[in-house]
């Protein structure tokens, strides 16, 4: 990136007509340092699209990631082909699974219960509006009990979604602050986010179980007896240096890679979720009573907490650490909710 | 070099079947959009008797208000054609607006289970008939930008798509902005 624009807080490089920080959000102020964080004020539609570009970007970056270090590790055993057709075969069982049982899973861990009409009439009522301003058929809703104020959405594809609330998020938002949360899931079930977080997860996890193959193998089984071909010699013990370091580093880039496009699936979220409802402040005021209350789930663990509109395990502040991140501070996206608003901060 | 102007050919002939059918797609998709619509406003006017039944009793001294209800809800049903029923049935929710500004004077009646039943159903209602208008008004616009843009405007030409009508919302309603929350 030519030109570019390091980032005074993170020193990440961004393009040099960046409003902000790609990574860790910070504003780029135009002249001098103003004290004041601003977010920039973006429309609806194109803040959806650049974040939409991004992910597909990060996506790419990932897989590559993982083909890589198959080719790598082939060509330390001789054959690359062989190597990424190992990689090709892990992915596909893993992606399977996944796949097959993904979102059934995830709603069983956090004891989330269907509902289908009755007491929680209202939370229906919104679901409806909402699928009916996204254009999409009618998801599952299911409840959590929980004081805590959640919710996520799961399904492979928009005609079997699900979407999962927790008790106390129902009991505190009012309906319109509820419309905007809902909108927000919507929004991910519409752009296939859930497949998108499905597909990550499996990535990184097949990046992890195939660098500590590789690790294994060449530090406990590392015996002469296995035959090593004719291509031995100084190119391969390169190549094996070279495996070692890629195999140590890329579970770590792999992860940061799937926080990116975690925290970029979120904005997109929010945004186009302001585009259903018209009406961004509604999830702002919503992710306000969510920051102040508390946002714990029953059955939480780090597997799913990307899934969430607010990660139940961390709170993220303007000033924690962008890069570990599954979600943009709370702090930011309502600042951007309400730059779409037309309000300043 | 021949098979250049082969594969131009293919590439020519897929772009003219894609286009044509994200045209269908489109036109399609407005008119399940205006089906929508019109399931929501259907599901309104069956919903307004059972409000007046379980309120008119309370309300003895509003008589007029729920007559003016009652009276725009008949006229929304019969009305007929596009225009007529738009105006008849924003008639119906500004009737609908006083009704429940007037039930906010009735503690007892706010109490009543079944009239915040009714109208958390209603105000779903209302919302669903706006989303669903917002959302046809967003397809149409989709199909109408396509339809008037190069190169496709070349096939919508040629298949006679024509540009559909936006459903428009009553003067009230596009002069209510949405209120800050805090």
């Amino acid at each position: 990136m030519g030109g570019g624009r390091a980032c005074p807080k993170c020193g990440t490089v961004n393009p040099a007509d960046a409003a902000y920080c790609n990574l860790c959000q910070e504003p780029f102020s135009r002249k001098g340092d103003s004290p004041v964080r601003r977010a920039p004020m973006l429309p609806f539609n194109e803040a959806a699209a650049s974040n939409i570009r991004r992910s597909r970007l990060l996506f790419l970056l990932l897989f590559a990631a993982f083909f890589g270090l198959g080719g790598i590790v082939g060509k330390v055993y001789g054959s690359v082909p062989m190597g990424l057709s190992l990689a090709l075969i892990l992915y596909a069982i893993l992606a399977s699974t996944a796949y097959f049982s993904g979102s059934s899973i995830v709603l069983s861990i956090h004891d989330a219960k269907e509902t289908d009409s009755g007491e929680h009439r209202q939370l229906l009522n919104v679901v409806e509006e909402m699928k009916i301003a996204a254009g999409l058929p009618m998801p599952k809703v299911y409840v959590m009990e929980s004081q805590g104020m959640n919710a996520f959405a799961a399904g492979r594809k928009p005609g079997e979604a699900a979407i999962a609330v927790t008790t106390g998020l129902l009991s505190r938002l009012n309906r319109e602050e509820l419309q905007g949360v809902i909108a927000h899931e919507m929004a991910h079930v519409k752009s296939r986010d859930t497949l998108h977080n499905i597909c990550a997860a499996v990535l990184v996890g097949a990046i992890a179980l195939l660098s500590d193959m590789f690790l294994r193998d060449t530090f406990f089984f590392r015996g002469r007896s296995r035959a090593r071909g004719e291509g031995g010699g100084r190119g391969n013990v390169a190549f094996l240096l070279l495996g070692i370091v890629l195999a140590l580093l890329a579970p770590l880039a792999a992860r940061l890679l799937q926080m990116s496009i975690s925290r970029q699936r979120e904005y997109h979220a929010d945004a186009a979720g302001a585009e259903f409802t018209r009406n961004p402040l509604g999830l702002a005021s919503a992710l306000e009573k969510i920051s102040r209350e508390g946002a714990e789930v029953p059955g939480e663990n780090r597997g799913t907490q990307h899934l969430f509109i607010v990660n139940p395990l961390r709170a993220f502040t303007a000033d924690s650490s962008a890069l570990l991140s599954t979600h943009p501070s709370t702090e930011l996206r309502i600042q951007r909710l309400r730059a779409m608003a037309g309000l300043g901060t | 070099m021949q098979w250049i102007p082969a594969i131009l050919a293919i590439a020519i002939v897929a772009w003219f079947v894609g286009t044509y059918n994200r045209l269908v797609r489109l036109r399609n998709q407005i008119q399940n959009a205006w089906h929508q619509i019109e399931v929501q406003l259907k599901r309104r006017h069956d919903l307004i008797p059972n409000l007046v039944e379980v309120v008119k009793d309370y309300m003895s001294y509003e008589q007029e208000t729920l007559a003016r209800v009652v009276e725009a809800r008949g006229a929304a049903v019969s009305a007929r054609g596009t225009a007529a029923q738009a105006k008849a049935e924003n008639a119906l929710t500004e009737s609908l607006k006083s009704l429940f500004a007037v039930v906010e004077n009735y503690p007892d009646l706010k109490a009543n289970q079944n009239v915040a039943s009714l109208q958390e159903e209603l105000t779903g209602t209302e919302n669903k008939i706006s989303f669903a208008r917002q959302y046809y008004n967003d397809s149409v616009m989709t199909f109408n930008n396509t339809i008037q843009s190069i190169p496709s405007n070349v096939i919508a030409s040629v298949f006679d798509f024509r540009p559909s009508e936006y459903f428009e919302a009553g003067e009230e309603a596009k002069a209510v902005p949405k209120a800050d929350l805090r």
